[in-house]
């Protein structure tokens, strides 16, 4: 990697003036899960990388009434580890468990899993100068794209990698950022933004901006949820596909659906043709495959990938039923 | 003549030992080539190629030397020379840190004229392909065709045939260690630290490119991460880290990076093969007509074997490698044969089908030409089948209910492993007790250093850590084969075992006198030697030496051919759990019986088998070398995109060392051989549908079942 200035943030309020506003010159440390793998390859060559680690407070968990309050820079592991989360909050102890390895986990922060950069394997090779990387070509569009985006590709067909995203959308979270002119809070669905917005980020921060803080409302009572992950490898691999769902349940009715899929559009992509299936509805067999199939009728598989609709409508399903 | 004696007698051979190196490798003290340090040491890193074919016009070094730090730039290529894939070496530099040096790869300066490349076999095979290899004309071997019996008339007896294609990919090595060296010139004396399977090839390869006769190269290699047939010799980047050594007047550590690794120290060919067979009404394997090709990249060595382990009288086979523009093959694990026993189990079971014929009854009616093996392949048949449950298999495959359906299948393999005469070993016993082990051999990571130390203390009595095991040395000059073909232990143990005989023998022919016995009647046993006469002789094994005064015994050994046997059978049983609507296979279990000739270290034998299932378990279901024909580039060269088994994807594996005989055989090898095929087999039991291609991965197994 290249050599590179190494700053202690101090506090919150201080990490937009250290960040600066070209995204070339600097990044934001927190586990360096990522971080660091981009570094060594060159992806990345900043000259200044700003440590959120020094910063006290962000690594806490708050439960109470009003829902859970998520700090970035806590880990990975600590979410799954969660009795409250596991319990109330069950799609997210799930997705934060399926991540990785359990080093991985130890290291990683929300904050980072939230923000990662896509694992698109032309986006990774240090000397392919793709879309996403100022290039003028998706190179999956033509090319090898076992792993790449039946939904919302186009001009950049990465998929987010990301399992806490949709875990953390489907119940309905908010983010928390802080920039040069203060705190901006949004809903994290509005946070992810699709590839023909800007290809080359995967979100609305600003190169001088920072998440620091996840807001989950409390579920109400009768709420199940979960993360179902379909991942190659059984020890340390990226989904497939995934289904982050979260149904609020009046008896056997599913009242309101959230159904968010990982691993199959640039963004964390939520189901509204699959939540529509579900809205009102008692949860058997039939609703649950048409969620499924609804859920998939607008695919746009590309050449290598269309196993990825099959296995969404299935999970989609399979995952419905297990909240019946 | 010596023989390995009957089991009763055995104190050691054949029961469990630890590894004596155990506690050093997970303590972290055994110093693998990674961890050697050496004063004033410096860190070499090799430019590479990044793209598939050029022509190199100009290189400059002159910037990256400059670089503070940087103490030795060479280059790999001539300027007019091409290079053939993405990875081929440019230059290499070395610097003060592993930072610098790879920091300074950035500052040399190449031009090169781009060549049209080709990374596809089917592309490379077309006419006008861009052509890789001056000596292949089309990028095509010139084809193998071999033939026995009458084909036609094999066709004629069919009841039915089968006709389909199977492919396998190209798989990496993944060792654990990287190829990698440390060099340290004194003079014109070389010594090397190596990651070698090999320290007696690697010091004449050493010797011959330096022009130095070989007692001025040491080559040393105490423990070394794996090697599976790609580490025989220096390589490029050992050369690169001795002459950088020699510029530099430094030593040089110079260890691969994973990417280099996936991209430039060898590969398993992959195969297409195009195969139809017939099988007569009562079950006999009467004909097969098969056409196959392999790329080995750059390299030669496409082979697989086919037909392979079963009888068939009449066949013809055309076999040829197709270059393309990747990285050349290197030995692999049983180089040729995993490939060919996936498409000749999966086509067994093809056929057993077309004639409504179980595929165990099937494979026991056409099993082994080879008489010895075929004994031990029935016997290995039925024990299988008991261990797995054979009668749970579906009867109509596919026909489970749910969605997660079961199915088992099987696959075969065989090897020979029998070791050659050759190595040199001394058995040395000192006045103090101490009893010294030296041969030229190198532990791959098998467990030879216990097994010597087995073989040894079985021979004096004593424990297995009462001996002093020195291998992975030059320096002694034994010299002993390169650890490969599973040859290691059918060649050392001999030789060991009658080394430690002769300074037996040395030893009581010298203490027999001073104890008033006969020399043939002394035995030395649980620490002491005795005599069989006279039961108030029996003196600990140090006071016995220590009659040996100023003098030490130090005795060579012979090479053996009774101590050993080759050609071996394995079976291996798999139950799989196929999840029909995530695609994804889930092993169950393995049983994996492999013939082994007589067992010395029941231990380390079955994490040999155990280690290699978890191999071919990788190869059936999840790895790839992905090419990119957009781009000349392996797409996947590094350890998230290239998959291989972790901790969860490893099921239950029955490993049983089927020992046999009284004699020893190698087995690194073979017990990989059979896996692919029989999950492959496996997973058509459980659906119905057939997958001919490896890896077996969701998106095959999703679209396969439509």
């Amino acid at each position: 990697m290249e050599n590179f200035a190494y700053v202690n943030a101090a506090e919150v309020e201080q990490v937009p003036s250290l960040l600066g506003d070209d995204w070339n010159e600097t990044k934001i440390i927190a586990g360096g899960t990522d971080l660091l793998g981009e570094l060594k390859e060159y992806i990345e060559t900043p000259k200044k990388v700003v440590n959120l680690k020094s910063i006290p407070g962000l690594n806490e968990i708050k439960a109470d009434a009003a829902g859970l309050t998520i700090g970035a820079l806590v880990t990975l592991s600590d979410i799954a580890a969660h009795p409250t989360i596991q319990h109330h909050y069950t799609v997210l102890a799930e997705a934060a468990e399926s991540v990785a390895s359990p080093q991985i986990r130890n290291a990683g922060t929300l904050g980072g899993n939230l923000c990662q950069r896509p694992r698109c394997w032309y986006y990774r090779s240090p000397d392919i100068i793709c879309l996403k990387k100022g290039g003028d070509t998706c190179y999956a569009v033509e090319g090898l794209n076992k792993y790449h985006a039946i939904f919302g590709g186009g001009p950049v067909y990465i998929v987010h990698p990301s399992d806490t995203a949709p875990a953390l959308i489907a119940l309905g979270a908010t983010v928390k950022i802080v920039g040069p002119n203060g705190e901006r809070a949004m809903p994290l669905e509005d946070f992810f933004v699709l590839p023909d917005v800007n290809p080359q980020r995967e979100n609305v921060l600003e190169p001088n901006e920072v998440l620091t803080e996840v807001h989950v409302p409390q579920p109400k009572a009768g709420t199940k949820s979960t993360y179902l992950k379909v991942r190659e490898r059984a020890s340390f691999d990226f989904a497939l596909s995934s289904v982050a769902a979260h149904f609020e349940m009046n008896g056997g009715t599913c009242s309101k659906a959230s159904i968010v899929l990982g691993g199959v559009a640039p963004i964390p992509w939520r189901s509204k043709e699959a939540e529509a299936a579900l809205n009102g509805k008692r949860i058997t067999d039939a609703v649950a495959k048409q969620a499924g199939e609804a859920a998939v009728a607008n695919a746009e598989p590309m050449t290598d990938n269309g196993y990825k609709v099959p296995l969404t409508r299935n999970i989609i399903s399979r995952a419905t039923m297990s909240l019946a | 003549m010596a023989s390995w004696g009957r089991p009763e007698d055995s104190r050691l051979i054949g029961k469990r030992v630890q590894r004596l190196s155990g506690a050093d490798k997970v303590t972290g003290k055994a110093k693998y080539t990674f961890d050697i340090n050496r004063p004033g040491m410096l860190y070499g890193h090799i430019l590479r190629s990044p793209v598939a074919h050029a022509t190199i016009t100009h290189i400059d070094l002159s910037e990256a030397e400059s670089l503070p730090g940087v103490k030795a730039a060479i280059p790999l290529i001539e300027p007019g020379k091409r290079v053939r894939f993405e990875g081929q070496e440019i230059a290499a530099v070395a610097a003060i840190t592993d930072d610098i040096a790879r920091e300074a790869l950035r500052f040399i300066q190449f031009d090169y004229d781009e060549l049209d490349y080709v990374v596809e076999m089917e592309d490379a095979k077309e006419a006008g392909a861009p052509q890789i290899r001056d000596d292949w004309k089309g990028n095509q071997s010139e084809t193998q065709v071999d033939e026995r019996g009458d084909i036609e008339a094999g066709f004629a007896e069919a009841a039915v045939e089968v006709e389909a294609t199977y492919h396998t990919p190209v798989q990496t090595h993944v060792c654990l260690e990287t190829h990698g060296h440390v060099a340290e010139w004194e003079g014109d004396n070389l010594t090397v630290w190596a990651s070698t399977q090999a320290v007696f090839g690697t010091r004449q390869n050493l010797a011959q490119h330096f022009e130095l006769p070989e007692n001025q190269v040491r080559v040393i290699t105490e423990h070394m991460g794996g090697g599976f047939g790609s580490k025989f010799g220096p390589g490029v980047e050992g050369v690169a880290a001795a002459k950088l050594a020699r510029q530099a007047g430094a030593p040089v550590k110079l260890m691969l990076t994973r990417k280099d690794e996936h991209l430039a120290s060898g590969n398993r060919p992959s195969m297409t093969q195009k195969v139809r067979a017939g099988a007569a009404q009562d079950g006999r394997f009467v004909a097969y007509d098969m056409s196959g090709y392999g790329t080995g990249g750059i390299g030669s060595g496409a082979d697989f074997t086919g037909p392979y382990v079963y009888h068939v009288p009449n066949y013809r086979t055309e076999k040829s490698a197709v270059a393309i523009n990747a990285g050349s093959a290197r030995a692999m694990r049983a180089p040729g044969h995993p490939q060919g026993a996936f498409a000749m189990d999966s086509l067994m079971d093809e056929l057993a089908e077309q004639l409504g014929m179980d595929p165990l009854e099937f494979r026991r009616i056409n099993s082994d030409s080879d008489p010895r093996r075929n004994k031990i392949r029935q016997a290995e048949y039925t024990l299988g089948a008991q261990e797995i449950g054979w009668h749970r298999r579906n009867r109509v495959s596919g026909s489970g209910t749910g969605p997660k359906k079961r199915g088992i299948g099987m696959g075969c393999g065989l090897w020979g492993g029998g070791g050659w005469a050759g190595t040199q070993a001394r058995v040395t016993i000192h006045p103090s007790g101490v009893v010294e082990a030296v041969t030229g051999t190198q532990d791959i990571g098998t467990g030879i250093r216990t097994v010597i130390a087995i073989i040894v203390a079985e021979e004096l009595g004593l424990r297995p850590e009462d001996i002093t095991v020195k291998i992975g040395d030059t320096a002694p000059g034994l010299s002993a084969y390169g650890s490969g073909g599973s040859q290691t232990i059918g060649s050392v143990a001999p030789v060991i075992k009658t080394a430690a005989m002769a300074a037996k023998r040395k030893l009581f022919g010298h203490i027999a006198p001073l104890v008033e016995a006969d020399p043939g009647n002394l035995r030395a046993v649980g620490g002491r030697i005795r005599s069989e006469s006279d039961l108030r002789m029996s003196i600990p094994w140090k006071e016995a030496t220590g009659y040996l005064g100023m003098e030490t015994i130090s005795e060579g050994g012979e090479w053996d051919e009774n101590l050993r046997v080759g050609d071996t059978a394995g079976v291996q049983f798999a139950e799989v759990e196929v999840d029909t609507e995530t695609g994804l296979v889930k092993v169950i279990k393995i049983v994996a019986i492999q013939d082994c000739g007589l067992v010395v270290n029941r231990l380390t034998t079955e994490s040999q088998i155990n280690g290699a299932v978890i191999m071919g378990l990788g190869y059936a279901l999840l790895e790839e070398r992905i090419m990119d024909d957009q781009t000349g580039k392996m797409i996947n060269a590094n350890l998230g995109d290239y998959k291989v088994p972790g901790a969860m994807d490893i099921p239950e594996i029955k490993s049983i060392a089927y020992d046999t005989d009284r004699k020893i055989t190698g087995i690194g090898e073979p017990p990989t051989i059979p896996t692919a095929g029989a999950i492959a087999n496996a997973v058509y039991n459980a659906i119905g549908v057939r997958i001919r291609e490896l890896p077996i991965t969701p998106d095959k197994v999703l679209n396969a079942l439509g």
